[in-house]
C-alpha cells in the first residue's frame, strides 16, 4: 500500500492517454459483463417448462411446424403420461413491437394441472377467469410494467394471428385477475406472461383452426421421462406428423440453438475484442515505461531492486486493468434490467460477471509482463547516461 | 586521517563495444577519508564519470578491490549492491532527476519507502530533510513548479533523508546559474563541514572544485591528485 501513491501518480503521468486507454478497457468490460451474463444464461437455462417431470412435445422438424388437436388423446392414453396441455405461440406485443407479452392460449383444466403448485392465483379471480370467455390472467410484474389493473380491457398485437371476424391481428382480453409464480426462482420466467383462454383463440383466428404449436406432458414418474417420450414420439412415427419428445429444459436449450451456437458468436466476438485490447494496452503500457526509463534508473539508484522495480510495472497494470474493469463490469450489471426486457424469460444472473475480475488481472499480467521484465533488466548506467 | 570512507585498489574498468575493448580506468588507486568532500575533474572521457558510477555503487568493476564504507562492492551482486546503496549512499546528478508527478516532499520520501518507517515517520523524515536544505516551503510543489536550484535541493534533500555515509554528486551545478550553483555547492559544503558527510563530486567546474577539500584530477583512466586545499 505504501507504494500506491507512486503507482499511482505514475499512472497519471500523461492523463489523456491513461483516460483513452481506461476507457477502452471499460467499454471492452462491459462488452463482456453483458455478453458473459447473456452466454450463461442461454447455457444454463432455468428452464421454460419447470420441474424433471415435464416433456414437451413439438413437431419433428421444426417447432414452427403444427400438430393436430387430436393428437392430444394418443399422448393422453400413452402409459406415464399423467396429464396433457397444448399450447400455440401467440405471437403478442403491447402497442410497439418492443413491449414484448409473452401471451399463451391455454386450456384453463389441462394446463393449470399440468403447472399445479406454480402459480399463486386467488380463487376468486380463478373463478371469474373461468367464467369470461375474453378474460385474461395476468403476472403481477407484466400489470406493474404497463400500469394494468384488474377490469381493463387491454389489446395486444399477435404478429401472427388474425382474427376470423375483421382480419385484424389486435385482440382484446379482459384481465379479470393476476398470478405470481410460487418458487421465487422462477418469477423472471414468468414475468412477462398473460394467458387467455385457448377456446377464445381457436374460435377467432382465421387460419390454422385444429392446430396447436406443442404439447406439454406430465409423466407420473420423471425418472421414466426419456422412455415415456419415446413412446410418445414411436406413436407418431412415420405419420404425416412425426414428432419430437423431449424433456423440458432439453427443449429450452434447443429452442435457444436455433439462434445459432450463442456461446461460440459471444466468445468470438469477445475475443476479438481482447486480442485487439491485448495490443492497445500493451504497446500503451510500453510506450509508458521506454518514456520512464531514466525515472526507473533513478529508482534503482535509490536502491530498488530489480525484483521492486518489476513489481511496480506489473502493480500499475494490475491498477489499470482492475479499476476498469470494475467500472466496466458495473456499469454491465446495471445494464441487466435492460438487457433483461429484451430477452424475455431469460435468467440474467450477476454473478455471471464474476469471471471478469479474473480476466482483468490475467490481462494485466499479460500486458504489464513485458515492459517490467524491460523494467527489471534496465542498465542503471546506460539509462541515465542515454537521457543526457 | 581520518578512516577511509572509500577505498579502491589496482581497479579497472573496460567496456566492450562489439569487437572493441577500452580500458576506461587503468588500475586506479584511491583512498577518501571519511568526512572529505573531494571534487572529481578532468576532461570529457577521462573516466571520472565511471569512478563515481563504481564508488556509488552503480556500476561493476572489471577488475580490483572497491570498498565504500566498510562494504566490498566487487563481492556484492545486483540486489546487494542495491540494498547496500539505500543505506549507505546518496546521488545528486545535473539535471535533478525528480519524478515529475510527484510533490518535492513526495520525491524526498522515495528512499524511505524501502525502509520501515511508518507513512507519518516518512512524511516528517522528507520535511525534516527539505528543511535542512532550507527548501520546506516549496515541499507541495512539482518539479516543473521549482527554479533549477530549487529543484537540485529537493534532489539533495532526497539524497540526504536516509542518512547515508556518503553523497554522489556528478555535476551537481552543470545546469545552474552562478549564484544557484554557489547556493548548492554552499549547502554542499555545510552537509560536509557541519553534518559530517562526506562527498565526492565530479565537476568541470573550477569555482566548483574550489568548495571541495581535496581535487583530483583524472586523465585517460589515471588518477592525478592536485592537491588537498585548506578546510
Amino acid at each position: 500500500m505504501k507504494y500506491l501513491p507512486l503507482i499511482w501518480a505514475t499512472l497519471w503521468r500523461k492523463k489523456t492517454r491513461t483516460i483513452f486507454t481506461l476507457l477502452s478497457i471499460v467499454i471492452a468490460f462491459l462488452l463482456f459483463g453483458v455478453l458473459e451474463t447473456v452466454d450463461y444464461a442461454f447455457s444454463h437455462p432455468s428452464g421454460g417448462v419447470s420441474g424433471a417431470d415435464k416433456l414437451i412435445t413439438i413437431n419433428k422438424y421444426s417447432i414452427t411446424l403444427a400438430l393436430p388437436f387430436s393428437d392430444t388423446q394418443q399422448i393422453r392414453s400413452v402409459p406415464g403420461v399423467a396429464e396433457v396441455t397444448w399450447i400455440t405461440w401467440f405471437g403478442g406485443y403491447y402497442q410497439e413491437p418492443k413491449n414484448f407479452v409473452f401471451a399463451l392460449p391455454i386450456d384453463t383444466d389441462t394446463y393449470f394441472n399440468l403447472h399445479k403448485d406454480e402459480f399463486i392465483v386467488s380463487d376468486a379471480e380463478m373463478q371469474a377467469f373461468r367464467n369470461t370467455r375474453t378474460g385474461a390472467l395476468v403476472n403481477v410484474a407484466l400489470m406493474k410494467t404497463f400500469g394494468w389493473k384488474v377490469g381493463d380491457k387491454v389489446p395486444l398485437h399477435s404478429t401472427i394471428w388474425t382474427q376470423k371476424s375483421n382480419g385484424s391481428l389486435e385482440w382484446s382480453f379482459d384481465i379479470v385477475g393476476t398470478f405470481d409464480a410460487k418458487d421465487p426462482t422462477q418469477a423472471s420466467q414468468q414475468a412477462s406472461s398473460l394467458l387467455f383462454h385457448y377456446e377464445m383463440f381457436e374460435e377467432g383466428r382465421s387460419f390454422g383452426k385444429g392446430s396447436v404449436g406443442w404439447f406439454e406432458d406430465r409423466v407420473s414418474d420423471p425418472s421414466q421421462s426419456l422412455e415415456v417420450a419415446q413412446r410418445i414420439d414411436a406413436l407418431f412415427a412415420n405419420s404425416s406428423n412425426e414428432t419430437k419428445t423431449q424433456p423440458a429444459k432439453d427443449f429450452t436449450m434447443a429452442f435457444i440453438k436455433q439462434l445459432g451456437d450463442i456461446g461460440f458468436i459471444l466468445r468470438a466476438i469477445l475475443g476479438a475484442v481482447f486480442f485487439t485490447l491485448l495490443f492497445l494496452t500493451g504497446n500503451t503500457m510500453m510506450q509508458s515505461v521506454r518514456e520512464r526509463i531514466p525515472e526507473l534508473a533513478v529508482l534503482k539508484t535509490l536502491g530498488f531492486s530489480d525484483g521492486k522495480v518489476l513489481l511496480l510495472v506489473i502493480a500499475e497494470s494490475l491498477l489499470l486493468c482492475v479499476t476498469a474493469a470494475v467500472i466496466g463490469l458495473a456499469l454491465s450489471y446495471g445494464a441487466l434490467p435492460i438487457i433483461k426486457r429484451g430477452l424475455q424469460g431469460v435468467e440474467l444472473l450477476p454473478s455471471a460477471l464474476l469471471p471478469g475480475f479474473a480476466v482483468a488481472v490475467i490481462l494485466a499480467l499479460i500486458v504489464g509482463a513485458p515492459p517490467a521484465l524491460r523494467a527489471m533488466r534496465l542498465n542503471i548506467v546506460d539509462a541515465l547516461a542515454d537521457k543526457h | 586521517m581520518s578512516e577511509a570512507v572509500v577505498t579502491l585498489r589496482n581497479v579497472v574498468k573496460r567496456y566492450t563495444r562489439g569487437k572493441q575493448s577500452v580500458e576506461v580506468l587503468q588500475g586506479l588507486n584511491l583512498d577518501i577519508a571519511a568526512g572529505e568532500f573531494v571534487a572529481l575533474m578532468g576532461p570529457s572521457g577521462s573516466g571520472k564519470t565511471t569512478l563515481l558510477n563504481l564508488i556509488g555503487g552503480l556500476d561493476t568493476a572489471t577488475s580490483g578491490e572497491i570498498s565504500v564504507a566498510g562494504q566490498r562492492l566487487d563481492q556484492l551482486n545486483s540486489g546487494g549492491l542495491a540494498r547496500w546503496r539505500a543505506n549507505h549512499v546518496g546521488f545528486v546528478f545535473q539535471f535533478y532527476n525528480l519524478m515529475p508527478m510527484l510533490s518535492a516532499q513526495r520525491n524526498v520520501e522515495l528512499p524511505l519507502l524501502l525502509t520501515k518507517l511508518s507513512a507519518a515517520q516518512r512524511r516528517a523524515n522528507a520535511l525534516a530533510a527539505l528543511t535542512l536544505v532550507g527548501i520546506a516551503d516549496r515541499a507541495k510543489h512539482k518539479p516543473n513548479e521549482l527554479s533549477g536550484g530549487q529543484a537540485q535541493r529537493v534532489a539533495i534533500a532526497r539524497a540526504l533523508v536516509a542518512d547515508p555515509t556518503l553523497l554522489v554528486c556528478d555535476e551537481p551545478t552543470g545546469d545552474l546559474d552562478r549564484k544557484s550553483a554557489d547556493d548548492v555547492l554552499h549547502l554542499l559544503q555545510v552537509l560536509n563541514r557541519e553534518h559530517g558527510k562526506s562527498v565526492v563530486m565530479v565537476t568541470h567546474d573550477p569555482k566548483a572544485a574550489e568548495f571541495a577539500s581535496r581535487q583530483l584530477h583524472m586523465d585517460k583512466g589515471a588518477l592525478l591528485e592536485s592537491g588537498t586545499l585548506a578546510a
